[in-house]
């Protein structure tokens, strides 16, 4: 029988939850960040782009564990969030949401990165020509046709985001209701005697997930793609 | 009138303009490396000169010893580019009404009609640039740069992507816009043909320099 215990819905809806609003929240950042290394040329670029990577190459403990001592509650940033605007990262769902972000961020970066770069710059010429500013020209021209790679870049992040698992266990535990995503549920299953079965009723979930936003994905930017060639 | 002088270096070759424009069509002429196009460019404000002074009607366009280079986007210089350019992304209505909506002008429908009659575009609006052959592209893009009104018009070579057939279609358009608009215009080509047709005033370049000026007898 195909059945989920409440506790394992209640993991499915957090890990749905975290990695919407991972996404959500890093997109404009992603987009910024995929424009900066794209068109611009300033001082530390190297540098810049080698942080943005970093968690791809990174043990995922290891980028928890820097999340735990900057976010945490006694953390640089984490302290002075905590006091002065009452938001609070570690051992909350927030904070799955941040390392999923940050986890996720170098393959959202990649793909918008490349996109913006193959947006023809002589259209952007062309856009100046018109009377459109850096920021309408943007807008107008460079985002649109950007699109396609913006959704991949996206749904790839959404994906990374959801079987996010070393990063989030390190900075924000395992707790169940709060912090106990898909992942940190199945591995918690496995570690109990008679918890494999159970454990795979996950793992179908996770699968047919990922594979949703794979076609979702495939769907938009076939959509997308027709509009920037557009006949 | 265009008050150009101004010098660039691109890598080993150096593009040093100077000449005027007068209110009719102006041709730069020359061979292709000659510089034409940078110096369309600087005019548009596409390139930044190393040094010199761009004004057109007494307003200063780029000027090093002012510090002055007011950016592209404020200049409202038309520019046809030889490719044309359309954004592939928007109908061609939308291409053409693209320069009004960036420049805030009010909706001119008058304008619009009179353009898209001018240049027979009107049943082409619906369509994406992807669905245009090659001439009515470039009458689209023509449409565009016009319709953003415009104190000049710059036309990189808007022939030289056609074929024979498709310049004869676009030439009489050409002469249209000429007579209808008024409108100054710097018109850069290589081919004397073209330029005996259409301009008033030429401006020989060779080698990214001004070798002469003055009117079309001087092609002969």
């Amino acid at each position: 029988m195909f059945e989920l215990s409440p506790q394992d819905w209640v993991a499915v809806q957090l890990s749905l939850r975290v990695a919407l609003v991972a996404t959500a929240v890093s997109l404009p950042l992603g987009i910024a960040a995929g424009w900066l290394l794209a068109r611009k040329d300033f001082p530390g670029k190297a540098l810049f782009n080698a942080v943005i990577y970093l968690p791809l190459v990174l043990p995922p403990v290891v980028t928890g564990y820097l999340l735990l001592l900057t976010f945490g509650k006694r953390g640089l940033i984490g302290g002075w969030l905590a006091d002065h605007l009452g938001v609070v990262f570690a051992f909350r769902w927030t904070g799955a949401a941040l390392a999923c972000g940050v986890m996720a961020f170098p393959l959202m970066v990649g793909a918008i990165r490349l996109s913006i770069e193959s947006v023809d710059r002589r259209l952007e010429d062309a856009a100046s020509t018109l009377g459109a500013s850096p920021a309408w020209r943007f807008a107008t021209v460079t985002l649109p046709l950007a699109l396609p790679g913006v959704i991949a870049g996206a749904v790839l992040a959404f994906a990374r985001a959801l079987g996010e698992f070393g990063a989030t266990i390190t900075f924000v535990s395992n707790i169940p209701g709060e912090t106990q995503t898909i992942s940190a549920a199945i591995y918690t299953l496995t570690q109990v005697p008679g918890g494999d079965w159970q454990a795979l009723h996950l793992v179908v979930i996770a699968v047919l997930i990922s594979l949703a936003a794979l076609i979702v994905s495939e769907w938009f930017g076939r959509r997308a793609g027709a509009r920037v060639h557009g006949t | 009138m265009l008050a150009v002088d101004a010098e660039k270096s691109l890598g080993a070759f150096t593009v040093k303009a100077v000449f005027t424009g007068d209110g009719g069509i102006t041709a730069l002429f020359g061979p292709s490396g000659s510089g034409k196009t940078s110096i369309a460019n600087m005019v548009a404000g596409l390139i930044a000169p190393d040094r010199g002074r761009i004004a057109f009607n007494g307003d200063v366009l780029f000027d090093s010893a002012q510090g002055i280079n007011l950016p592209a986007h404020a200049r409202r210089v038309g520019y046809v580019f030889q490719d044309g350019r359309l954004f592939p992304h928007l109908s061609v209505a939308r291409n053409l009404d693209y320069g009004r909506w960036m420049t805030g002008q009010q909706r001119d429908d008058t304008q619009f009609k009179h353009v898209t009659d001018l240049l027979d575009i009107g049943p082409l609006l619906k369509r994406r640039p992807g669905a245009l052959s090659g001439g009515e592209r470039q009458r689209v893009a023509l449409g565009r740069a016009l319709l953003m009104k415009p104190r000049l018009l710059l036309l990189d070579e808007p022939l030289a992507s056609l074929d024979a057939a498709r310049k004869r279609e676009i030439m009489p358009y050409l002469e249209r816009l000429r007579d209808d608009t008024g409108l100054p215009m710097i018109y850069v080509s290589h081919d004397p043909a073209e330029v005996r047709r259409l301009a008033s005033r030429v401006v020989l370049l060779d080698g990214g320099r001004v070798t002469a000026t003055g009117g079309v007898e001087i092609l002969s």
